[in-house]
């Protein structure tokens, strides 16, 4: 079906709206950081203003960005290394040898994302602490990457799906044993899907706040926890709070920017076939 | 070399048995096709012989050594695939020399097997080709020249021309059989086309519902079914069968009433009320004044070669007849048919009963 003018129009309104709404926020945000404290709680808010890169300065010499920064791209990194080389064998089994239990299995892992983070903050908490893993990358990456190997496997599992069966099968007559399938089928066919998995876990670790402020102090807290940082006792510092945030965010949006089309590829992946 | 025995082979998924005991000898450079309908268990009895699917009961022996857990490269056997199953991100050449590379072949060796096969299937100047850009009797092609780069012991095809168009099919057909002439190898073969089974086997075998109905040369089933099944099964258009009641028997022969009325003689004795069936192909009816059967033409179709009548002869099911493509008949005309020496039999099992030649 060919869509009218009038409905090209509004599904542009439409579409232009949402992006906006889901805009408007990070534009702010960045907006705010360049203000100063006076005129960021100011009321009306001030559209126009003399910029400011002081709450900059005082964020980075304040707080201790770089080493932030480091731990954000180690943890997030390392997570999605680890949660892939985990992910890749049991996504492979589950899609290719299936047997009666997979689909429980799978919805079980599921199951364990529904549940608030929260609930299992003491547990958690006490086998860091105990395990002498608390505010370290270490810890991090390890929470980090169980929390998000449910969506890594789910996502492999249905890109591995997409493959069909009879090359796998023809390989196997080939004697391709099964880290062979792996290596020399799987994986480049998987590619883009794997790529997309990788970025998407990079990004939900990044962004992911609860664990990284629970489980870190000063030698392991990310970006997440940098912020959190300046909403202190003193009170809220809007601007400071938005210069910290924007410098959070900012490496991850020119990531997700540089990669959106292997991301976009992936996540509609199947979709479209 | 390659001879393999199939000794009450099983195969269940849970308690549902889809492969039940099926015995069979496949002898050395045979040509074997398996043909049924679908899910008569043919496909999945060829992924068994490959080691695909896991024998649930009796033995596979391959040149006299039981293969029941043996791996499937182990085996010695290559697949074609109905989708080809080719590896897209490889190249034809590659996709040839995969099993090469993985036995760990010198590269010299490699190149020159592929070479080999490349051009029995003229697939030199398709070597640096992605399977994306071929089309599907190419892609099918390569799929039997990396089959073919293996040197097996023996070919396994699953249903390897269904994805083909109907004029390619006819022309990789015949390259498969031209093949087999080559290679002198002993192939299996999967399909559903009575066509393709006709045409290439050595030997039929006719599955339904996981086991063997019949087991024969094209020509022996076609000429003698062994039972109903076989019968509705081989031959295209397909053989007359006609329900009858026997009359009279006088030791020599019976007159059958058939179903709609017309009557029937057949040299054999039968017991007097019997019900059994009547096969007579289409291509094996004359039209005669003294013909016993009378019907009302009710569809003609001409194929050009020939011509089809569908004749009403008072039964359920209309009697098909093949006619010359001259054939003047028309529409609504009642004419009298008589079989031209091959009827069938069968009795109320639906196994056939045997017949004076005559």
């Amino acid at each position: 079906m060919r869509a009218s003018p009038l409905q090209k129009l509004i599904i542009a309104i439409l579409g232009w709206g949402a992006a906006l709404l889901m805009f408007f926020p990070v534009a702010w945000m960045v907006l705010t950081s360049f203000k100063t404290e006076i005129n960021a709680i100011h009321s009306p808010p001030l559209l126009i203003f003399h910029p400011t890169l002081a709450n900059y300065g005082h964020v980075i010499h304040l707080g201790d960005y770089i080493g932030a920064l480091t731990n954000s791209v180690v943890i997030s990194v390392g997570a999605t290394i680890l949660g892939l080389i985990i992910g890749i064998p049991a996504a492979y089994a589950m899609a290719f040898f299936p047997n009666r239990w997979t689909k429980d299995l799978m919805l079980w892992m599921l199951s364990t994302k529904m549940m608030p983070a929260v609930g299992v903050l003491m547990p958690i908490y006490l086998l860091c602490q105990r395990s002498g893993l608390l505010d370290t990358q270490t810890g991090l990456i390890l929470v980090m990457m169980l929390s998000n190997l449910p969506i890594i496997v789910w996502m492999l599992y249905t890109f591995f799906k997409e493959i069909p069966g009879d090359i796998i099968e023809a390989s196997r007559m080939d004697g391709a044993g099964p880290l062979a399938q792996l290596r020399v089928v799987l994986l480049p066919l998987a590619g883009p899907g794997i790529a997309s998995t990788a970025l998407l876990s990079i990004i939900l670790s990044w962004n992911e706040a609860f664990w990284s402020i629970n489980l870190t102090a000063t030698n392991a807290a990310p970006l997440t926890a940098f912020i959190a940082t300046f909403s202190a006792p003193e009170g809220l510092f809007w601007a400071k709070l938005s210069a910290a945030s924007t410098l959070a965010v900012a490496p991850i949006l020119i990531f997700g920017w540089a990669t959106q089309r292997q991301l976009v590829r992936g996540l509609t992946f199947g979709a479209v076939k | 070399m390659c001879t393999l025995e199939l000794k009450n082979l099983r195969k269940a998924y849970g308690n549902i048995e889809v492969i039940k005991g099926i015995d069979l000898t496949i002898n050395d450079r045979e040509f074997v096709v398996f043909v049924g309908p679908s899910g008569c268990g043919k496909s999945t009895l060829l992924r068994m012989i490959a080691g695909l699917e896991e024998i649930t009961g009796g033995d596979l022996l391959i040149d006299g050594v039981r293969v029941n857990d043996v791996p499937p490269d182990k085996r010695g056997l290559a697949m074609v695939f109905q989708s080809y199953a080719l590896y897209p991100h490889m190249t034809v050449a590659d996709n040839m020399a995969f099993a090469l590379r993985l036995a760990g072949v010198p590269k010299a060796e490699r190149d020159a097997r592929v070479q080999v096969a490349a051009k029995t299937l003229q697939l030199d100047a398709l070597l640096d080709r992605k399977p994306a850009n071929l089309s599907g009797g190419q892609r099918q092609r390569v799929a039997i020249g990396r089959a073919i780069v293996r040197q097996p012991k023996a070919f396994l095809f699953d249903e390897p021309l269904s994805n083909l168009d109907a004029a390619l099919r006819v022309q990789t057909r015949i390259e498969i059989a031209k093949l087999h002439n080559d290679l002198q190898s002993t192939m299996i073969y999967v399909t559903h086309d009575q066509i393709e089974a006709m045409t290439l086997a050595d030997r039929i075998v006719v599955f339904n519902a996981g086991h063997i109905e019949q087991v024969g040369t094209p020509l022996e089933l076609y000429h003698n079914p062994a039972n109903l099944f076989v019968a509705g099964f081989i031959g295209s258009p397909k053989m007359n069968l006609i329900g009858a009641e026997v009359e009279s028997s006088n030791g020599q022969s019976s007159t059958l009433r058939l179903e709609g009325g017309s009557p029937f003689t057949v040299p054999t004795a039968l017991g007097q009320g019997e019900k059994v069936t009547v096969g007579i192909r289409p291509e094996h009816i004359a039209v005669t004044d003294q013909g016993t059967i009378s019907g009302r033409v009710e569809v003609i179709e001409h194929l050009g070669n020939e011509t089809i009548a569908y004749a009403s002869i008072g039964g359920a099911e209309p009697l098909t007849v093949k006619l010359p493509s001259a054939s003047t008949v028309q529409l609504g005309e009642t004419l009298h048919f008589a079989p031209r020496g091959h009827a069938a039999l069968f009795n109320q099992a639906g196994q056939a009963i045997a017949l004076p030649r005559g």
